[in-house]
């Protein structure tokens, strides 16, 4: 299962790997928002976490598609699918893999635009540390989404519609928790500890439900 | 040793494309399925390694040690018509990643990377991405690729495809050298492999009907 994981990483970073393009398309639309929303710094700052969730939730449904896919298209995934480790498990891995690709990147590239947006230190601590804990979330919903759509030639765009509904709470609870932070009257603790047990749960269920997707997919 | 079909049948769509396959393979034993292109030939070897749902009858494994639920496809390798090996990563990645994921089935040592590249004769270039290599010598790597770990019963769908006189001959003689060891080989093909005591079995295809030749 380590050799898994390390497989996984090293095709994130090598060529046709999926690592960078997340992290830059983030930075590109994250970048874009103070031009066009001009140089109102108070507005910025108070926009600021909730646009760099936004960006970071749509960088991460931008890989998803190719989570499965490739092992599909060489054949790798019929092998992975005959071995006695159990398939939720070897799901899990690669979960964790793809995360560490590129989740782990986006959460890392969050602080330098959170300066874009002007936000305090505050705010931009508490923006990272939800993305890490939200951001395992959209990957686990999406690995049932890659494994529903891993027999579709062009399934990128129909990943990215079966995952939305379900990671809006999170995008709801990580923006939540993020504000709570700076703003006086709110509490932090219970929108995080939520993102929290939303991460943990789609961990459980992700998994299932994308090994038996995978199991179905075979024709 | 052996592995169990029994009472086989598989759709393609609507269709049945074939029904009715029993065999029972021991150690030691060929079974090579011939028959036109659209014959079911690969649709039965997915359905024995596990990864096409039979429409009705089962495939079972059965050894000293082996649990007696157990799933045949965890005895097998199988050789599909994608070799399963990532362009990106150099052939001994490739190759040792498959080592370590697959463990060695009881009974058995795989070779390791640099022998099992030597046996399909291609030694010298197990650093070079897997990409770079001709699609001969692709095939022959993810040939090697079922040396590296043991298991007792090869699943081959087209083994030669895209191989010259002499890689035909290599990988005869590492089949037979399987055989000899008790192992147990499933083979869809066109070209004769050079095996001699091998069973056959004729596939037709969506006529429902099967000859059997042994």
């Amino acid at each position: 299962m380590t050799a898994l994981l390390l497989r996984d990483l090293k095709l994130s970073v090598r060529a046709g790997g999926g690592a960078l393009i997340g992290v830059l398309f983030f930075i590109t639309v994250v970048a874009v928002i103070p031009f066009g929303v001009g140089p109102d710094l108070n507005l910025l700052s108070r926009i600021g976490p909730a646009i760099v969730w936004i960006g970071a939730l749509l960088s991460s449904l931008l890989g998803l598609d190719r989570m499965f896919q490739t092992d599909r298209e060489d054949g790798s995934l019929d092998l992975l699918l005959m071995q006695e480790h159990p398939l939720v498990l070897t799901v899990l891995v690669k979960c964790l893999a793809h995360w560490i690709g590129n989740g782990l990147p986006l959460v890392i590239a969050s602080p330098l635009l959170g300066l874009f947006m002007n936000m305090n230190e505050v705010a931009i601590g508490a923006t990272m540390l939800t993305l890490l804990v939200g951001t395992p979330a959209l990957t686990f919903i999406g690995a049932v989404g890659a494994a529903v759509a891993v027999a579709l030639p062009r399934g990128g765009l129909l990943v990215s519609i079966l995952v939305l509904p379900l990671a809006v709470p999170v995008l709801i609870f990580g923006v939540g928790a993020s504000y709570a932070a700076v703003e006086d009257p709110a509490p932090f603790m219970p929108p995080f500890l939520i993102l929290v047990a939303i991460t943990m749960f789609f961990a459980v269920l992700g998994p299932l439900g994308a090994a038996l997707a995978l199991r179905n997919a075979n024709d | 040793m052996r592995l169990i079909a029994e009472n086989l049948s598989a759709r393609r769509g609507e269709d049945l494309l074939f029904q009715g396959i029993s065999f029972a393979l021991e150690a030691g034993e060929c079974l090579i399925l011939t028959g036109r292109n659209g014959s079911g030939k690969s649709t039965l070897l997915r359905v024995i390694a596990g990864l096409l749902r039979q429409e009705t009858g089962k495939v079972t494994w059965h050894s000293a040690k082996a649990e007696s639920d157990m799933r045949a496809a965890e005895a097998c390798h199988y050789l599909g018509h994608r070799n399963a090996m990532k362009a990106e990563l150099t052939v001994a990645e490739n190759l040792s990643f498959w080592k370590s994921l697959f463990g060695d089935f009881e009974g058995g040592r795989g070779m390791s990377v640099g022998e099992a590249a030597e046996a399909v004769g291609l030694g010298g270039i197990a650093h070079l991405p897997f990409g770079y290599l001709s699609a001969g010598q692709q095939r022959r790597m993810a040939f090697a690729k079922l040396l590296v770990s043991h298991r007792p019963v090869w699943i081959l769908d087209e083994p030669t495809a895209a191989l010259d006189v002499t890689a035909e001959e290599v990988f005869t003689t590492l089949i037979k050298a399987h055989l000899a060891e008790g192992g147990i080989v499933l083979a869809a093909t066109h070209q004769p492999l050079g095996l001699e005591d091998a069973r056959e079995l004729k596939m037709v295809g969506f006529a429902g009907v099967m000859e059997e030749v042994w």
